[in-house]
């Protein structure tokens, strides 16, 4: 028995068995005759790419789906989970990736919900502010209960997720992609409750892409690949790039080969810049900086501290409050001049803003570019030469299925993203503005999208990098910004890019302040 | 002096009367949007609502069993729409407006039909209509300066409905504020799925509060019928549904500021009825009709300026589809 069950003594049973779990929606299998086991008071990671499973398996496990097929077995017990409510009286507590809290609701009030313990909420508020508080000691999960919920940050509206499924009495917690929205000191922490959680005798399923954070915090690992379950490891006896190897079915780079980069001109120069959202507010402020042909510059911080205002500001999508935005030596326009002027931009939300998700593959294909004379002749579009060059891009950036009549929508995340990278890398641009490229793309994908914006910067191109990916910026960046609050609080060259200085940077703590 | 106060208490006296049916309304409304099921539709069932009470009233000779019916039938038409917009997911919106259009040419095709008299129910029955009642001590105390003008004419003399509308604004925040029931409603219309996770069926409670809703758009529809009137009339909700929308709207989903917003609107109603006919200074008499449009511009006015940012629900208008 693994260190992380001996505090279980005895031969417990799993705290889960999954046998023979089958499920489809529609035509996609999504889950393929899966079993596991996850033995009682461990860690147990579940890794696999964007699409394995695991999601649907997890799901499957809290009564959000009903598998075709299969069986679930609970301390040893045959259970039947029709529904989220069966999962909790069987002791399973979910921590989903976009959290379900009730936003205007202080945390008491999304603790209790669905364990208010009487018509009345007097005397369950009571009894919940007793309990928790013995929770909260136990496991170091310090909550200020009567706070509303919208007012923390996302690392302490998790910490609430946690509670409430301990607060209902779950022995069993599986956590879906907890780190996705998480400075590296949250995730530490994150981490370390966890660890709590197991030496108290409790069970912890953590469902992630992210193979560092499983080597760092699980006792046993079982990969997941096109709907199987491929593979089960002891995580002491395995190692990333075995993991990655199983999770893609092959050999993976998982680090970015590139040479030095050799900078020439400015090609973006931003100078003050203020960026207000659609409700006044600024989310950009006093920013400056320069991306020279042949580099790339990264913009890192956790979500939601103006990258995203201000990639959109540079794209011409947005407007600029203040300050001064130059591009090639000239002021930038809006987003149609800004095409002309060979600036290409992959946003961040490819559904919303990179494609139109009911039209065709090769409509989507020229998207933005479509008055060139390339495409249209006398106001009406050469459909042939279109579908044509379409098809020729889909095969050089490997989009499959090799369809230009495929509905955007029909397209996996990865191959959405290949699209719109290839039409913006095709038509050749001076300045690449790249939001969360690799966001919801697999391995294979992703070690394909860097390489692409590698080459271009090797071409002499200048990239401007947004990512929440640490890991990301700080493998393909030559320089790196770090943005908190709307300011950028540092830069780094990429190289020496170390991760705790990082994320000090993300919290907004300022190099001076430490 | 005197006179001024007497005028005073019967416009208040009025407003309240007025009130009564867009309160009970708002009230609906309320349980339906804090659910997360748009409720144009109030109209509708309210309408539903009068033509039940004023048939079942005359037919029987009972208010009670009017108003029975009147709550029967309108927690049918919310449950047609809860099994058009929750169940099949359909537009909340859309099958609001269908259930408005389908009760307005229903109501009066059927009493046309049963009682000939051109799309009106006359509810001449004894004992049909609700009366009002006279408060204990209200004569006695009608000569004590103030107070006692204030109780026999504001306080007392209401019919039972009028009374149940307004108690039933407190007991509608408790519910809401202090109740298992009032969490889950208040969750179900922001944050759905973490209802659906917290093991809670999201379209249960959006039923349960339809039919809360359909209760209280009946007993409105039946004041309206048997209480304030004596019949029923095509269209003589005239609007008081979406009015009492945009009280909703005007307190902000609460159930006071929402009954604040109803007297407003009602005492807007109660000042156009004076108004009819009286020599303005400097204007001269102003034609009914512009009258009668002061409490819908007041609506206009208040919801376009003075509301400031109204944050529905947030899920509001959204039928539940698990993600996939």
């Amino acid at each position: 028995m693994e260190a992380g069950a001996a505090t279980a003594g005895g031969a417990r049973p799993p705290a889960v068995e999954l046998r023979g779990i089958s499920k489809s929606f529609g035509p996609v299998q999504a889950n393929r005759e899966v079993d596991l086991a996850v033995a009682a008071g461990s860690i147990h990671g579940i890794v696999g790419e964007n699409g394995a499973g695991k999601s649907t398996l997890m799901n499957i496990l809290y009564g959000f789906y009903q598998p075709d097929a299969g069986r679930i077995l609970v301390d040893g017990r045959e259970r039947r989970i029709r529904s989220p409510l069966d999962a909790i009286r069987a002791g399973i507590g979910m921590v989903h990736q976009h959290f379900m809290l009730v936003e205007p609701f202080t945390v008491l009030e999304n603790l209790l919900l669905g364990a208010e313990g009487g018509f009345t909420l007097e005397a369950g508020i009571a009894r919940a502010r007793r309990e928790i508080e013995a929770i909260e000691r136990d496991y170091g999960l310090e909550v200020d209960l009567d706070a509303v919920v919208k007012d923390l940050p996302v690392g302490v509206q998790q910490r609430v997720e946690i509670l409430k499924a301990l607060f209902r009495g779950a022995h069993i917690l599986v956590l879906d992609e907890p780190t996705g929205v998480l400075t590296p000191q949250e995730a530490d922490h994150l981490f370390r409750i966890l660890r709590n959680l197991r030496d108290q005798g409790r069970t912890v399923i953590l469902i992630t892409h992210k193979l560092r954070e499983i080597m760092a915090v699980t006792d046993r690992v079982s990969v997941m690949r096109g709907g199987r379950m491929v593979a089960h490891r002891r995580t002491a006896d395995t190692s990333t790039e075995e993991l990655a190897e199983l999770m893609v079915g092959r050999k993976v780079l998982l680090r970015v080969e590139k040479g030095p980069a050799r900078p020439g001109d400015p090609v973006l120069e931003v100078t003050d810049l203020e960026v207000r959202d659609d409700f006044g507010v600024p989310r950009v402020r006093d920013v400056s900086f320069t991306v020279r042909a042949g580099e790339i510059v990264g913009i890192a911080g956790v979500a939601g501290n103006g990258q995203s205002e201000l990639l959109e500001a540079l794209a011409g999508i947005r407007p600029v409050a203040r300050g001064r935005v130059l591009l090639g030596g000239r002021p930038l326009g809006d987003a149609a001049e800004a095409r002309t002027r060979r600036l290409g931009h992959v946003p961040e939300d490819r559904l919303r803003m990179g494609l139109v998700r009911s039209f065709a593959a090769w409509e989507n294909a020229i998207l933005g570019y479509q008055r060139q004379s390339a495409y249209t002749r006398g106001g009406f579009l050469r459909r042939r030469r279109v579908i044509a060059s379409c098809g020729d891009w889909m095969e050089r950036y490997d989009v499959r299925p090799r369809d230009p009549f495929l509905h955007a929508a029909d397209f996996s995340g990865g191959n959405q993203q290949k699209l719109v990278l290839a039409r913006e890398l095709e038509h050749d641009p001076d300045l690449l503005l790249v939001g969360q490229p690799t966001r919801g793309v697999d391995i294979g994908a992703i070690e394909f999208i860097h390489r692409q914006l590698v080459a271009m910067r090797d071409a002499g191109k200048a990239i401007l990098l947004v990512s929440v990916e640490l890991e990301e910026v700080m493998s393909l960046a030559d320089r790196i910004l770090v943005m908190f609050d709307g300011r950028i609080m540092g830069e780094m060259a990429g190289a020496e890019g170390e991760e705790r200085r990082l994320g000090l940077l993300m919290a907004g703590v300022a190099a001076e302040e430490r | 002096m005197s006179d001024l106060f007497l005028q005073i208490l019967l416009l208040s006296d009025s407003t309240l009367r007025l009130a009564t049916p867009l309160v009970l309304a708002a009230l609906a409304g309320l349980f339906s949007e804090r659910s997360g099921v748009v409720n144009i539709a109030l109209e509708g069932k309210m309408l539903g609502g009068a033509f039940a009470a004023a048939a079942a009233a005359q037919m029987t000779g009972s208010a009670l069993a009017g108003l029975f019916a009147a709550i029967g039938f309108a927690v049918f038409l919310a449950l047609v729409h809860g099994f058009a917009s929750i169940t099949n997911r359909g537009d909340q919106v859309v099958s609001g407006m269908a259930l408005n259009i389908m009760v307005a040419g229903l109501g009066p095709t059927l009493a046309d039909a049963w009682f000939g008299q051109a799309g009106r129910i006359p509810v001449e029955a004894e004992g049909a209509r609700f009366r009002p009642i006279t408060l204990p001590f209200a004569e006695e105390i009608r000569e004590v300066p103030v107070i006692g003008p204030i109780y026999a004419e504001l306080v007392s003399g209401h019919n039972i409905l009028v009374y149940l509308a307004f108690l039933a604004v407190p007991l509608v925040a408790w519910v809401l504020y202090r109740s298992r029931f009032g969490l889950r409603l208040r969750a179900v219309g922001e944050s759905p799925e973490a209802v659906d996770t917290a093991g809670i069926s999201v379209a249960g409670m959006r039923y349960r509060a339809l039919v809360v809703a359909g209760v209280l758009t009946g007993i409105a529809g039946a004041y309206l019928a048997i209480a304030q009137n004596a019949s029923f009339l095509r269209d003589m909700t005239a609007g008081k549904g979406y009015l009492a929308l945009a009280a909703l709207i005007f307190g902000k989903w609460r159930p006071v500021p929402a009954l604040l917003a109803c007297l407003l609107f009602a005492f807007a109603d109660a000042v156009q009825a004076r108004l009819q006919g009286v020599e303005v200074p400097l204007v001269g008499t102003i034609p009914t009709e512009a009258i009668q449009a002061i409490p819908y511009l007041l609506t206009i006015l208040l919801l376009a300026g003075f509301v400031g940012r109204a944050v529905a629900p947030k899920a509001i208008g959204q039928p539940y589809v698990k993600e996939r």
